[in-house]
């Protein structure tokens, strides 16, 4: 399958942004600020953003990342939404409020409860009523949504903004789940044959594939992918980074792995 | 290029109406509601719920005791119903297991567990149990996790969660993945379990009703929370006979997290893009089974967008009466819905449904009613405006 890249997002401790990012993933500069970056995205009005939680807010500045420098009107983009783990603050605010008197769940962390509630804050802030989906898939996470989000494209041929992101979990449920660090990707894909950052190929094979190794220089980002399935994406991103095409294989539902040609 | 319509080879369902497809359909002739006063846990809630019988005895084999939680037992008995895990087993050999997708949906996944384990926690700060294990209840893939382990499956595997329309959309992702050839044949389904945090998260929002919900009905004030899971096998016919796929769309209402678009836009364009992948015209839709959760916004909404699109020309019902809202799981468990009328040509009535709200104008059946289906619609719309319709009908 065959498809155009338009445009990259990228949020991370260190890596704020496509733009700036690009130099460290070369290795032209060291990656600084690991700690995780406050975020502040200006998609939402202020009295929709005072509703939302840190991992809602990571997924729509990825999102506008990524939209800086993408030809698509954000009206036009379907989307995937991947999130291995969901919102874990939530879980944990409305578990402890389930062991207290009356047991005072709070309306608005209810709504903010369900796993596409960053797709819900998208869909107002964009006014896109483009179809959106958001999905789960352990640690292959990434690689599951990169598959759907090229399916989308190029058999519904629509444009599709893939947002893989996922927050640390609370203290609580620490080192229990797949996501104890901070990352998000996007990446906008259409079937079209436009001028884009490059062509992507994408088949699924069997056999089984370790994840790319990361130079030397990225150790710390490498900590990063094991902790945090959308940093699965960090070859792709180092790859997309420097300006020649290569092909890489991404593990994806132990047994397959998922091919990737970058065509420059 | 048109859908091509992809066959429901097996298919299986577990409800508050029973287990498996015969109870399904015995209740919906007898007029037997699935629903009873709120009995889960200690919820002290005052209302009614679909709550599935014999889950708490369920055995999960040695091998997967690790997702040991309601929702994973709950999705073992719809495996284990309508001959389902053997049909898998015979599409396996044929297939080959990395050849086979799952693609489940569900809203809270195992999320009982993390509740249990909050209340055994000293205070609100101290360590949660040991032996709590989060990633194999509570993590968002868990059942289909889970259930490609037990199946013994190894080819794409994903999980969605869009609240209510979550197990209609895999309809959508399954074929996507079947026509790209990322596999043959696909399981699709969910599984949802009653929790405190949807019955106190529903009830904080004021959606939660005191009596058995009553869907188009005047007098409707919210939803009844059930439990389900149901699966179906997706494959090309191939000269085969039964239940098809037809169509499947999906839409975003970009209005509101937890409301309708008030004139049911978001719904009309999903309908429509389902209409438009299976090729047909509204009058061919010979049955809707509506979202209908019985929520004075669902419906009103619900109804602008069905009339808008079919006048008042196509029977419809809601079956939330009969099994209650089952949020994850609805999107499965109506698809089956559908696949019954198809199958037995038998519409369900809105169970509970007394005085039709005068100011709602689709053509709403309150009765079962025995009726050839050749078309089948089911309508799926969750909170954060996701909205899926899906089209069932005969293939032959």
């Amino acid at each position: 399958m065959r498809l155009h890249l338009d445009s990259i997002g990228l949020m991370a401790p260190g890596l704020p942004g496509w733009e700036a990012a690009q130099e460290v993933l070369r290795g032209e500069r060291a990656l600084e600020g690991e700690s995780a970056p406050v975020f502040r995205p200006t998609l939402l009005p202020p009295n929709e953003r005072r509703r939302t939680t840190a991992l809602i807010k990571l997924a729509l500045q990825t999102a506008e990342d990524a939209l800086a420098r993408s030809r698509y009107p954000m009206a036009e983009l379907a989307s995937v939404f991947v999130s291995a783990e969901g919102d874990g603050e939530i879980v944990d605010r409305i578990c402890t409020a389930l062991t207290l008197p009356d047991r005072p769940v709070s309306p608005t962390h209810f709504h903010n409860s369900v796993h596409n509630a960053p797709a819900g804050y998208w869909a107002i802030a964009s006014g896109s009523r483009r179809f959106s989906t958001s999905l789960a898939a352990g640690a292959d996470s990434f690689a599951a949504g990169l598959l759907e989000a090229a399916a989308v494209a190029a058999l519904e041929q629509v444009p599709v903004m893939l947002l893989a992101y996922d927050y640390a979990l609370p203290p609580a449920l620490a080192g229990r789940g797949y996501v104890d660090a901070v990352f998000g990707v996007a990446l906008i894909l259409s079937a079209d044959e436009a001028p884009g950052l490059a062509a992507l190929t994408l088949e699924l094979e069997s056999g089984t594939a370790l994840p790319p190794p990361l130079p030397p220089e990225l150790a710390a980002l490498a900590a990063l992918r094991a902790h945090n399935p959308a940093a699965a994406a960090l070859p792709l991103l180092t790859a997309l980074a420097s300006s020649a095409s290569t092909t890489m294989t991404l593990p994806c539902h132990d047994g397959q792995t998922l091919r990737i040609g970058i065509e420059r | 290029m048109s859908f091509e319509p992809l066959l429901l080879s097996a298919y299986s369902t577990v409800s508050a109406l029973g287990h498996g497809r015969a109870a399904a359909l015995a209740a919906l002739r007898q007029g037997r509601s699935g629903l009873r006063p709120c009995d889960y846990d200690e919820a002290g809630l005052d209302t009614w719920i679909g709550r599935v019988d014999g889950v708490e005895e369920v055995v999960l084999p040695a091998g997967l005791a690790a997702f040991d939680c309601r929702n994973n037992r709950l999705a073992a008995l719809g495996l284990e119903s309508d001959g389902f895990s053997a049909a898998v087993a015979t599409a396996r050999a044929r297939y080959g297991a990395a050849r086979i997708g799952v693609f489940l949906g569900t809203s809270t996944s195992g999320i009982e567990a993390t509740e249990q384990a909050y209340r055994r926690r000293g205070g609100t700060d101290g360590p949660l149990p040991a032996s709590f294990d989060y990633r194999h209840t509570h993590n968002t893939f868990s059942s289909a996790d889970f259930t490609r382990r037990y199946l013994g499956l190894a080819g794409p595997a994903l999980v969605i969660s869009t609240a209510c329309s979550s197990s209609a959309k895999v309809f959508a992702a399954a074929s996507r993945h079947i026509r790209a050839g990322w596999c043959d044949a696909a399981v699709v389904g969910g599984v949802d379990s009653l929790c405190l945090t949807t019955l106190y998260g529903f009830n904080s929002l004021e959606l939660v009703s005191h009596r058995p919900c009553r869907p188009w009905d005047a007098a409707r004030d919210g939803i009844s929370i059930g439990e389900a899971a149901g699966f179906a096998l997706l494959e090309r016919p191939a000269g085969r006979d039964g239940v098809a796929l037809l169509g499947y769309g999906e839409s975003s209402d970009a209005y509101h997290m937890s409301t309708p678009h008030p004139e049911g836009e978001g719904a009309l364009l999903a309908m429509r893009a389902a209409l438009v992948c299976a090729g047909l015209e509204p009058a061919q839709v010979d049955y809707i089974n509506l979202h209908g959760t019985a929520t004075p916004s669902n419906d009103r909404a619900e109804d602008r967008a069905v009339t808008r699109l079919f006048g008042t020309a196509v029977p419809c019902s809601s079956t939330k009466g009969w099994t209650g809202h089952t949020l994850g799981a609805a999107g499965i468990t109506e698809a089956v819905f559908g696949c019954l009328a198809v199958e037995h040509g038998l519409m369900p009535g809105s169970l509970n449904t007394a005085q039709i709200d005068p100011q709602l104008s689709a053509p709403l059946l309150r009765e079962t009613v025995q009726r050839p289906v050749q078309v089948a619609m089911s309508n799926s719309f969750g909170f954060g405006g996701s909205n899926c319709a899906l089209i069932l009908g005969r293939q032959s």
